[in-house]
């Protein structure tokens, strides 16, 4: 099905695409189906600058399971980071 | 039959008066011929809906498909345009009716053409197909597992309400193509959608396959079923041969 379901927020940072780095304004999460990955959904993210058109894109696909691991690894990373660096 | 075809793009007049671009096929070995407009799903204006077109023309009918994601994002890659679409809430019913309806006309005007136009979807197309049969005059429509007819998913945008009321302005027979194992639509909910269609003595005829799911049409998924899809195209193409036919 197509689910519609769709998260967005707000980005600041930097993502390389087809055409180089550029910044960030807002990242959506959805899951749906894919264009690319072998599944019928996966859990996918648009890392976006709308401004800079709409290629201004940095596009995954993931498995839900490589969507959960990647949450716990972002949870597990950020909670290792020094003090003052984050 | 040859299935001799041209294809091109083009741009046609949509919701509003807007230029779209769409993608026409053609067939090259027939003097006359019905229309088909092809909604893509929401992937997009994307190559294996294209391909869909082509086969309509290869098999003898002129099939249009718009870009419904165009005003979203003119000259974009199908897969940047659906992300920039999805971003924006997708595509408003009223604006979709619009684009079929103008694609419906471009069939119309083209030398040859019989004047019968039927339109096909897939998925969310599925469910703008049955929008289209209610809301303009055509001969002939095929919903394909379209869901949110009925009901609408708790986390679909607030924007998209289900259309089972319209049933009663549907303008031409219906073909429905569902998967027993599909859970958006689940078969209770297109055997509802039937019975509405009952009640106001509309032509439909619905079909559900064992062992198929959502997207059986898809031969590039994992939820491809050749049994259904071949089934599927049969049926598709007695339903169109019948009420399209010059």
């Amino acid at each position: 099905m197509c689910t519609y379901l769709t998260e967005s927020i707000e980005a600041a940072g930097s993502g390389k695409g087809a055409n180089g780095w550029f910044g960030l304004s807002e990242v959506n999460v959805y899951f749906d189906h894919p264009v690319h990955a072998p599944a019928d959904h996966t859990l996918n993210i648009d890392f976006a600058n709308p401004a800079k058109g709409p290629a201004a894109r940095v596009a995954v696909e993931l498995t839900t399971e490589t969507a959960r691991a990647l949450v716990k690894a972002i949870e597990a990373t950020l909670a290792a980071v020094p003090a003052g660096l984050a | 039959m040859k299935e001799s075809l041209t294809a091109e793009t083009v741009m046609i007049a949509g919701h509003g008066g807007d230029q779209i671009e769409a993608y026409l096929a053609r067939p090259q070995d027939t003097q006359t011929f019905g229309g088909i407009v092809v909604i893509h799903h929401m992937p997009g204006y994307d190559s294996s809906t294209k391909e869909i077109a082509r086969k309509f023309a290869a098999h003898g009918y002129a099939a249009i498909m718009p870009n419904l994601y165009w005003r979203d994002a003119p000259g974009a890659s199908p897969d940047d345009a659906a992300a920039a679409a999805r971003a924006k809430g997708g595509v408003p019913d009223e604006r979709l009716v619009g684009d079929v309806g103008g694609a419906a006309e471009y069939l119309r005007g083209m030398a040859g053409c019989n004047g019968k136009i039927g339109v096909i979807g897939y998925c969310s197309g599925g469910r703008q197909s049955f929008l289209s049969a209610c809301s303009l005059p055509l001969q002939a429509a095929v919903d394909c597992y379209g869901g949110a007819v009925v009901h609408v998913p708790e986390q679909a945008p607030a924007s998209m309400k289900p259309i089972v009321g319209l049933a009663k302005d549907l303008s031409c027979p219906l073909l429905g193509l569902f998967g027993a194992d599909d859970q958006f639509p689940p078969p209770a909910e297109t055997a509802e959608l039937s019975q509405v269609l009952d009640s106001f003595g509309k032509p439909h005829e619905f079909h559900t396959f064992e062992g198929a799911g959502h997207a059986f049409f898809s031969p590039d998924r994992p939820s491809y079923r050749v049994d259904a899809a071949t089934k599927g195209w049969e049926l598709v193409w007695d339903f169109f041969g019948k009420h399209l036919a010059s």
